[in-house]
C-alpha cells in the first residue's frame, strides 16, 4: 500500500477555504490539472455519493465518488472509481485545520492505494505533485489575492494523434486500433496506418486474423506500462508475408505464418516486424484458428510441459476453465490422462469445461476447496493453474494437495495481494509464477513449443473454441464483453 | 463542557518540535511559565501512566497524568489530577504534524474541561492564550533564533 501525503498553509480564513472546497465539483474553479467536471446525475455537490465525472488538460477521464463530508472537522473523503493511472483501490482525505494563532488554515491532502508492482514510487510521486501540491499552489495564489489562477484551457476536441510513422519509402496502407490514452475499452480506436518496407531482419505482414489477449487490457488500462498512447496494442496474429526484409530465411512471400510475441502492434490489417519469432503456419491451419490460440495454446504448451510436467494420473484444478487458455489447459491435460476439475465463473460457461474434458465442474457459487476435496477423495489437487489473481491464491491453497504445485499466470480479477511466503510450507507447496516472454524468447524455443501445439491440434486433442469474433475497427466491443465476462474460449479480430 | 483549541505554525522541522515537546518532564526547558517539573516516583518521563508535578512561575502547583504518547502521531495526552485552576475533568492533546511545503510544523494543543459556568470566559482566555498560545510563542522564537 502506498500512502501519499502533503500539507500546506492557505493564508485564508478556515471557513472561506472550506465554503470553496466543501464542493465536491468546484476543483475545475481551482485545481490547474482539472479541464472540465460535472457531478453525475445532476446531483449537488455536497451530496455524499456523488460521484463527479471530470477530464484532465492531458486527455484523461476519471470519476470519483464523494464517501464522507463533515461540516464540523472540515474535511471529506473521496475514492477513484476510474481512472486511466493503474491508482488501486484509492481513496483520498483532505483536511482542513484553523491556525488559530493569525488566522490562516491548514491544509492536507491524503491518499492511500496500491499499483502495479514496480510504479509504487512514480505513481507517488505523480499524485503527490501533480495533484496536491500542484492544487495548493492553486489555491494559495487564489487566495493571496495576487495573480488569477492560470486560465483554464477547455478542449472539446481531443487532442489529434500523432501522422503515421512512415519511412517515405512505399509504405503498405492498412488499418490499426490505436490507443488514444490509458483507459477503458472506449480508447481504442480504429485509425489509417502504413506498414514499411521490411528492414534487415523484418518481415512485412497482411494481417488476416488477431488474436485478443488479456494482457491486452493490461497494456491499456496502464496495469503493464509497455503500451503509450498513440501505440497499437496487440501481440498475436496470423498473417501472410508480403515482403521479407535483408537477412531473413525460411520466410517468402505469400507464406502463411503467425506470431504471438512482443514488440505490441498486432491490432493491425497491416504490419512490420522482427522475424525471428514468427512461425509458419501448417496447411490445415485457418487464420482464425492459428491466431486464437497460438499464444493461449503455447501458453499451455510450457506450463503442462515445462513449468509442470504433468503425468497421467494427477490431478489439475483449472480456473477460469472456460476461457482462451482455460479451456485448452483442461483438454490437453485430459489428453495426458491427468484428471481435470475445472471452476468456471457461472454456470453458463460449465458446458465448454465439461466438453474441453473436465470431469468435475465447479461454478463460482460453490465452495472451490470443498468441491475439489470431494472430487479427489480429500486429496486435493497436485497442480492448481490461477489465472484469476486478486485475493484468489489463498483459495487455490486451499484446494491444493500436500506437495502440490500452484502456478499463478496472471489477475484477471485484479492485482495480486502480497503473499506470505512462509505459509506454503503448511502443504509443503511450490508456487510458480511464470512468465509467457521467458518461455517463448528464442525462435528455438517457440519453433518447438508451436510444433507440439499443432500436433495436438492435428491429432485432435485439442479444439479451439472461438467464443466470439468482431471486424478490427471493432475491437473495443470485443474488450468489453472479455472484461465483463461474457466470452468463452478465445477471441478474434478478423482484418 | 469548554473546549480551547489553539493552532500554530513553527518554523522547523515537526521532528525536532516533537523532540522539545516530547518530554513530559520538560515543560521548564521551553514553556515561559513553568518553573520546575520532576516525575513522580522517579519513572521515565515517556512512560505512559507517569505524573508530572511541577510548579507554575506564579507558585502554582499541578500534578498532571500522561495518558497517551505517540512518537507515530507526534501527539501526547495528559489530565489535570490537581491545580489550583479550579477546572474538572481536564483532559488535554498536544500534536504536531509536518507541513510538508517547507521546513514547518503545524501544532496544536487542545483541552476540554469542566468549570462552573461564570468561570469558562475567564478560564478558556487563561488557558488558551496564557498557557497554550503562550507556549507557542515560546516555540517560535525558540526555532526561529535556532
Amino acid at each position: 500500500m502506498v500512502t501519499v501525503r502533503r500539507s500546506t498553509v492557505i493564508e485564508a480564513p478556515i471557513e472561506t477555504l472550506w465554503r470553496l472546497l466543501r464542493d465536491f465539483n468546484s476543483h475545475r474553479d481551482w485545481h490547474p490539472a482539472i479541464a472540465e467536471s460535472a457531478i453525475e446525475g445532476g446531483q449537488a455537490g455536497d451530496q455524499v455519493g456523488a460521484v463527479r465525472r471530470f477530464s484532465l488538460h492531458d486527455g484523461g477521464v476519471l470519476r470519483e465518488q464523494l464517501l464522507a463530508l463533515s461540516d464540523q472537522d472540515h474535511s471529506l473523503s473521496y475514492c477513484i472509481l476510474a481512472s486511466p493511472l493503474p491508482l488501486i483501490d484509492y481513496v483520498a482525505h483532505l483536511q482542513l485545520r484553523p491556525v488559530t494563532d493569525g488566522g490562516a488554515t491548514y491544509c492536507e491532502w491524503r491518499s492511500s492505494f496500491r499499483t502495479p508492482p514496480g510504479q509504487e514510487h512514480d505513481l507517488a510521486r505523480l499524485v503527490g505533485r501533480e495533484i496536491y501540491e500542484a492544487g495548493f499552489a492553486a489555491l494559495r495564489q487564489r487566495f493571496a489575492g495576487a495573480k488569477p489562477g492560470r486560465p483554464r484551457v477547455v478542449s472539446e476536441v481531443a487532442a489529434p494523434l500523432p501522422a503515421p510513422v512512415t519511412t517515405g519509402r512505399a509504405g503498405l496502407a492498412g488499418e490499426a486500433i490505436v490507443l488514444s490514452r490509458l483507459g477503458g475499452p472506449e480508447v481504442l480506436q480504429p485509425r489509417a496506418v502504413e506498414a514499411p518496407p521490411p528492414g534487415p531482419g523484418e518481415v512485412r505482414l497482411r494481417q488476416h486474423a488477431v488474436g485478443i489477449n488479456f494482457i491486452d487490457v493490461y497494456c491499456r488500462t496502464g496495469y503493464f506500462p509497455l503500451l503509450q498512447p498513440g501505440e497499437v496494442p496487440g501481440v498475436e496474429a496470423a498473417c501472410e508475408v508480403v515482403d521479407v526484409g535483408p537477412g531473413v530465411s525460411g520466410l517468402s512471400p505469400g507464406d502463411r505464418v503467425a506470431y504471438a510475441c512482443l514488440p505490441l502492434g498486432a491490432y493491425a490489417s497491416v504490419r512490420t516486424l522482427p522475424a525471428e519469432l514468427i512461425v509458419p503456419l501448417p496447411d490445415w491451419l485457418d487464420a482464425r484458428t492459428a491466431a486464437a490460440c497460438l499464444l493461449k495454446g503455447m501458453t499451455a504448451e510450457f506450463l503442462l510441459h515445462r513449468v509442470h510436467p504433468l503425468q497421467a494420473g494427477e490431478t489439475l484444478l483449472v480456473q477460469a476453465a472456460a476461457g482462451g487458455v482455460g479451456h485448452l489447459l483442461c483438454q490437453w491435460a485430459r489428453a495426458k490422462g491427468a484428471q481435470v476439475i475445472a471452476a468456471v465463473g457461472s454456470p453458463a460457461k460449465a458446458g465448454l469445461a465439461r466438453r474441453s474434458g473436465a470431469s468435475t465442474v465447479i461454478t463460482g457459487a460453490e465452495d472451490l476447496a470443498e468441491g475439489v476435496m470431494a472430487a479427489t477423495e480429500g486429496r486435493g489437487a497436485d497442480l492448481v493453474i490461477d489465472g484469476i489473481g486478486g485475493t484468489n491464491l489463498a483459495r487455490s491453497f486451499a484446494a491444493l494437495a500436500m506437495k502440490g504445485h500452484i502456478v499463478s499466470l496472471g489477475q484477471a480479477s485484479g492485482p495480486l495481494e502480497p503473499y506470505d511466503v512462509a505459509s506454503l510450507a503448511a502443504k509443503s507447496a511450490r508456487l510458480s509464477r511464470p512468465n509467457y516472454a521467458h518461455y517463448t524468447s528464442t525462435a528455438a524455443e517457440v519453433g518447438q513449443m508451436s510444433a507440439n501445439l499443432f500436433t495436438a491440434l492435428e491429432k485432435g486433442h485439442l479444439k479451439v473454441h472461438i467464443g466470439a469474433e468482431a471486424p478490427l475497427a471493432e475491437a473495443a466491443s470485443l474488450h468489453r464483453r472479455l472484461e465483463a465476462r461474457e466470452t468463452q474460449g478465445c477471441l478474434v479480430l478478423v482484418c | 463542557m469548554p473546549r480551547v483549541y489553539v493552532s500554530s505554525v513553527l518554523p522547523a522541522a515537526a521532528d525536532q518540535v516533537w523532540t522539545v515537546v516530547r518530554d513530559f518532564n520538560g515543560l521548564p526547558n521551553w514553556h515561559p511559565g513553568i518553573a520546575d517539573s520532576k516525575i513522580e516516583e522517579g519513572r521515565p518521563a515517556d512512560r505512559v501512566g507517569v505524573i508530572r508535578s511541577f510548579h507554575t512561575r506564579d507558585g502554582g502547583h499541578i500534578r498532571e497524568k500522561l495518558l497517551s504518547l505517540s512518537d507515530y502521531d507526534y501527539a501526547c495526552s495528559y489530565a489535570i489530577l490537581e491545580s489550583p485552576m479550579g477546572v474538572e475533568n481536564y483532559v488535554a492533546t498536544l500534536k504536531v504534524t509536518p507541513i510538508t511545503d517547507g521546513n514547518r510544523a503545524f501544532i496544536e494543543w487542545t483541552a476540554d474541561f469542566d468549570c462552573p459556568p461564570e468561570r469558562e470566559t475567564e478560564l478558556v482566555q487563561l488557558i488558551g492564550q496564557g498557557v497554550f498560545q503562550g507556549g507557542f510563542d515560546a516555540l517560535k522564537d525558540r526555532f526561529k533564533s535556532g
